[in-house]
């Protein structure tokens, strides 16, 4: 087991390259972040060519690379265009996020494993159809559209909530953490609904349910647990995903948080506010992977890691 | 009572078995013969296949056949959109910008005056083209690749779980903002290339736990211990117990990419007009709709009944494909 | 009062509580008398040479104040600090500073404060993106050379007299050089901002009636009256808050919702609901914003005498009226000349100097269209950022107007960028086929401004490379002229040259729109479209 720790936590080294390296060429693909910093004007050259260099632009591509990967090492995420240390919106930014993602995963975890226990037990019927209906809504309409109709509804017409986030505490992020997890709740609801339906036939339950067992006991102790791998596997990775890929979400509900300078890094293709994040959105994401191969194990006690 | 694996039917349908399979089969197949099970033999005697037992649950569904009507429907109004609406979906006039359902217009105009009926039949071709072959690609790529890791193992898992985890690392919105941003092409193919670029990590992980635990069971140890290639034993013993969650996944996965489809139109990176889409309609309908609800609800209806079609079509298949649930 | 709630609940955050238990009720400054206001995250660091939009020009409004500043409502250059400027020859001035001014911090405003700050905002190692402005000031070829490092510190063309006195020298005449100098770009800078430049950077300190209280780079921005502002325009509130958002809309839901207090951009798709959500508590002002169309001349087929009558035809197919009414609901007027009504008669706004080349007449435009050979490439793309402003709404609907009047349905069509960076990219890299947007907001209400930048020979907002001896001659005689109506009457004859061309086919001017609270009263905007929020009254 630590064994198997180690090797996975040095396997992370390799991919950590790989994506800081593919995220890096995929913002200098963009062109020249010069061009947008002078608004409808064009840079004046003396000016421009004095900022590539400042910002080592003017290098080729492998040795800003090196530059900066090399910076990291030190801890230097470097500076954005508007002279701010990338490690300062980091601090500001990933507080919200973090509690946005906790928000949007206890939704999947409480009502999506929910849904899908529920929807599993009772295939075909009419919950299910009902649950169905609902998981499809979810998946048609785009996050922005749900987005905005939540905030026009809940917001403006009944004043529930307040249409924006303005410091990101939990209570306030319950609304756009619902939006973020929507399409998320869908999939765990209908991977759980297939692993219970699956599951409920198998020969462990019936044998539980034979030995006269408390239909509550098999469905938490025997059926669930060994129905949750996949769903495990989906909100893993989901993690990652969800804490970069709150983009609209934030947006929407103008939260400050990483979808936010993500958006305004490619906006204002600033390479160093991009990378920098999408770095630590790696290393939580390899983070998040590694656990859930470690509770793989727990889950099914066939699975052994030597 | 013993589990009662499927593929020993499978087995029998399968051509260029050795002798040493055929052995294991007989004694599954008197196992099962004895447990009462279903399609053990055909009325002719003649054993069913996996896919033909499968087939002919499907038959008598009526989910699959509701599901395949539709999507049968879609298809047609995808290849010959003019046999259901007259005009062109780039015919619009301003005057009529947000205009209610009027003659030759049963949906209404929307923002730009632009007639929503013809303009949500013409987008069926361009996004049941996104969803379908973005789906396609991923499930292909992501579950080939995710079999292998986890059949696998060792060093094939660790290389191939790795080159996942790169491309899984990198947020799919950011990624399209980033990648979509330089294309000038205004096909759907960059679209599509980018959803199978960033999506197939997604189909992957999930094939490889379910390989995972698929061939932890006592049949494919059985059929390893009887000498079954790898290839054989993945394609016929492991594939068709662990497809289930992949095709879960694929089929939501596939409605996805199409409303992915329009976030990306919303972020001003997706497909470029004169396309017509579903995507491009819902993002041009949302900021209108306190005034103009009818421009978003139509292609949203359009995208949310194709997305029912293909995941009650993905739940029939796996049902019939899931020998435990007959 | 919930406005003020939540205004003393921004200013918590500001303050560095990032958990909200941090923030109780009693905590936090401010509160009674203090506005909340949309804010853009500014894109540079907040210098004054170096802020070139408005987001950052807004706070540069209320925390500097330059020589002159321009009417609010009028747009005229009026004198702020100077106390008179004089010129015997248009290139030499004399600049006499008014006594009493200082900064917030203390300092005494000096001739220093000025030259200090202008060498500062030339200098190429500064990387002011401004720098261009002093150009026109004798020696900026040392100070910033177009290639290799300065090999001067200062600007030879300025010289301090007296505490109270400097003089300038341009390097060329140029009458109205006095009436641009309202430009944030030639506010004066206190000592703190050369001594100790980081931490002025955090929390700039200027002259203007409002002090900069603490700063969230990225977030949000606090701002309190300064009580000893000695200028005669001191702040009517108690403070301004500034609050960054990434899309107006949510900002808009954000004022209906009592949230927030004023935005000063409200989405076009909003505009159809404004009367009844805001019930009157809406603002719609001209500003010195002009959309135009441009085009890539170094593509030799736009470059031909057949081009320029197909330019012609496709702004006669542009259904300017009904476009404005329908998509901006009045909050844009149908262009008419290469200027904008801000400028006035007297300042070279000249109302139907485009004559009937910006008429919709469909039946016209497509037969100029097809004298000159039909559209270059055969389809019309017009390029244009899809992240910021309505564009992909209006550029949709002049493609709509094209193909009709040419009964075309695939005539044109949008071109959407995902970045407005990289929008840029491609325009300054001469990337483009087809037309694509052009917005130019003024930087000073002078007819120069809206001529100059855009169709001069190498000009830097001229994009599209344009060339025409005849303009160029033109202007030159303008900028050398003394007598102000002369120089206007030239600057008119050189954008007569522009029609002819049709070099850019303006679209409509743009204004600037508000929407507010019942908390505020006496909003207005000024030609810039900057809310003036030293006049705002709160409560």
């Amino acid at each position: 087991m630590g064994r198997y720790v180690a090797r996975r936590l040095l396997q992370m080294i390799p991919v950590f390259i790989g994506s800081t390296l593919l995220i890096f060429v995929m913002v200098n693909v963009m062109g020249d972040p010069i061009a947008g910093l002078c608004g409808e004007r064009a840079c004046d050259p003396a000016t421009a060519a004095q900022l590539k260099r400042e910002f080592g632009l003017d290098k080729p591509l492998w040795q800003q690379y090196a530059t900066y990967m090399g910076n990291l090492f030190t801890g230097d995420f470097g500076t954005a265009f508007n002279g701010q240390k990338v490690t300062e919106l980091m601090g500001s930014a990933f507080p919200v996020t973090i509690r946005l993602t906790i928000v949007a995963i206890l939704f999947e975890i409480v009502i999506g494993v929910t849904l899908g226990v529920v929807t599993g037990l009772r295939r075909g019927r009419p919950i299910d159809t009902g649950v169905l209906l609902g998981t499809l809504v979810v998946i048609s309409v785009p996050t922005f559209v749900t987005g905005l109709l939540l905030q026009l509804l809940l917001g403006i017409k009944w004043q529930w909530i307040s249409p924006s986030v303005r410091y990101g505490s939990f209570d306030e992020l319950i609304v756009p953490g619902l939006v973020l997890a929507s399409v998320s709740l869908a999939y765990v609801t209908r991977l759980t609904r297939t692993s219970i339906a699956e599951n409920k036939r198998s020969d462990y339950v019936r044998t539980a349910v034979a030995k006269g067992l408390p239909a509550r006991r098999v469905v938490v102790r025997h059926l669930l647990r060994n129905s949750l791998i996949p769903v495990v596997t989906f909100i893993g990775a989901d993690i990652g995903a969800l804490m970069g890929g709150a983009i609209v979400t934030e947006r929407i509900f103008n939260i400050h948080g990483v979808g936010f300078q993500l958006y305004q890094g490619i906006l204002r293709q600033n390479t160093q506010t991009v990378v920098g994040f999408v770095t630590v959105l790696v290393l939580v994401f390899l983070v998040a992977n590694l656990l859930v191969d470690l509770l793989y194990a727990v889950l099914d006690p066939r699975i052994r890691y030597a | 009572m013993p589990e009662q694996p499927h593929e020993p039917e499978g087995a029998i349908a399968g051509t260029g078995m050795g002798a040493a399979m055929d052995l294991g089969v007989s004694e599954a197949e008197t196992l099962e013969g004895t447990a009462g099970g279903p399609g053990g033999t055909g009325p002719a005697g003649r054993p069913h296949s996996l896919w033909s037992d499968a087939w002919r649950d499907l038959r008598r569904n009526p989910v699959f056949i509701v599901s395949a009507l539709v999507i049968v429907f879609l298809v047609f109004i995808s290849l010959w959109p003019a046999a259901i609406a007259s005009g062109s979906p780039l015919k619009c006039d301003l005057a009529k910008a947000q205009d209610g359902a009027g003659p030759g217009a049963p949906f209404g105009y929307d923002g730009q005056g632009c007639n929503v009926y013809t303009r949500t039949v013409y987008g069926a071709r361009t996004s049941v083209t996104v969803g379908v072959l973005a789906t396609l690609g991923v499930a292909v790529v992501g579950s080939v690749l995710g079999a292998l890791a986890g059949y696998f193992g060792g060093v094939w898992d660790s290389v191939l779980s790795r080159i996942t985890d790169i491309f899984f690392a990198i947020p799919v919105v950011l990624g399209g903002l980033v990648l979509l941003s330089v294309v000038t092409s205004n096909t759907v193919w960059p679209v599509i290339g980018f959803m199978v670029l960033l999506g197939w990590p997604q189909i992957s992980r999930i094939a490889r736990g379910s390989v995972i635990t698929v061939k932890q069971n006592d049949y494919v140890q059985a059929a390893r211990a009887l000498g079954a290639s790898d290839s054989r034993i993945l394609l016929r013993h492991i594939a068709p117990n662990a497809v289930a969650p992949v095709i879960v996944v694929a089929t939501i996965a596939l409605g996805t990419y199409i409303a992915l489809e329009a976030t990306l139109s919303y972020l001003g990176v997706g497909l470029k007009p004169p396309s017509v889409s579903w995507g491009i309609d819902i993002s041009a309908a949302s900021p209108y709709v306190r005034n103009a609800p009818h421009a978003l609800l139509w292609p949203s209806g359009a995208l949310a009944l194709t997305v029912l079609a293909f995941i009650m079509l993905g739940d029939a298949v796996r049902d019939a494909l899931d020998p435990k649930l007959r | 009062m919930r406005g003020a709630t939540h205004a003393r609940w921004a200013a918590c955050v500001i303050a560095g509580g990032l958990l909200a238990t941090a923030c109780g009720s009693g905590g936090g400054f401010g509160g009674a008398g203090v506005l909340t206001s949309s804010w853009g995250d500014p894109q540079n660091p907040l210098e004054p040479a170096n802020t070139n939009e408005v987001q950052g020009g807004k706070v540069l409004d209320m925390v500097f104040r330059g020589l002159k500043k321009y009417d609010p409502r009028t747009g005229k250059a009026q004198n702020m600090l100077a106390e008179r400027i004089d010129t015997p020859d248009s290139r030499n001035f004399t600049i006499r500073l008014k006594g009493g001014w200082t900064f917030s911090d203390g300092e005494k405003v000096t001739a220093h404060s000025f030259v200090d700050a202008w060498n500062y905002g030339a200098g190429l190692k500064n990387n002011q993106k401004n720098a261009y402005f002093f150009g026109y000031i004798d020696g900026y070829d040392k100070v910033h050379p177009e290639s290799g490092a300065q090999s001067a510190d200062t600007l030879s063309g300025l010289k301090v007299v007296d505490d109270r006195t400097f003089t300038v020298k341009l390097n060329q005449k140029f009458s109205t050089f006095p009436d641009t100098l309202g430009y944030a770009a030639y506010a004066p800078l206190p000592r703190a901002f050369f001594t100790d430049h980081a931490a002025w950077l955090k929390k700039p300190v200027g002259n203007g009636p409002y002090q900069i209280e603490s700063y969230a780079k990225g977030s949000a921005m606090s701002l309190k009256k300064w009580d000893a502002y000695p200028g005669p325009d001191p702040a009517q509130n108690v403070g301004v808050t500034l609050l960054v958002y990434t899309d107006s809309n949510t900002a808009y839901t954000d004022v209906l919702a009592g949230n927030l207090d004023l935005v000063d951009d409200v989405p076009a798709t909003q505009l159809k609901n404004v009367d009844t959500d805001l019930n009157g508590r809406y603002i719609n002002t001209p500003a010195g914003i002009l959309q135009t169309l441009a085009f890539p001349y170094y593509d030799p087929k736009w470059n031909t005498d057949g081009a320029r009558k197909v330019r012609t035809g496709l702004s006669m197919a542009i259904n300017r009226k009904q476009i404005t009414e329908t998509i901006f609901r009045g909050t844009r007027t149908p262009a008419t000349d290469w200027t904008s009504p801000v400028l006035g008669v007297a300042g070279g706004f000249k109302a139907g100097l485009c004559g009937p080349a910006c008429d919709y007449d469909p039946a016209q435009a497509k037969k100029l269209i097809q004298e000159g050979g039909g559209i270059p490439g055969g389809r019309l793309r017009i390029t244009y950022n899809a992240d910021t402003g309505s564009h992909k709404q209006w550029v949709d609907a002049v493609c709509n107007s094209i193909n009709n009047a040419l009964d075309n349905d695939k005539a044109c069509v949008g071109n959407p960028i995902g970045t407005f960076a990289d929008f840029r990219n491609q325009t300054t890299g001469h990337k483009m086929t087809g037309p694509f947007r052009a917005g130019w907001q003024m930087d000073y209400p002078l007819i120069q401004n809206f001529l100059q930048p855009l169709y001069y020979t190498g000009a830097s907002s001229n994009d599209g490379l344009w060339s025409d001896k005849r303009f160029d001659g033109l202007v030159d005689r303008a900028n050398a002229e003394t007598d102000r109506a002369t120089a206007v009457r030239l600057f008119q004859q050189a954008e007569e040259v522009v029609r002819d061309n049709m070099a850019a086919i303006p679209l409509w001017y743009q204004n600037g729109s508000a929407g507010y609270t019942d908390r505020l009263s006496h909003v207005a905007l000024n030609p810039f479209s900057v809310p003036v929020y030293n006049e705002i009254k709160v409560g």
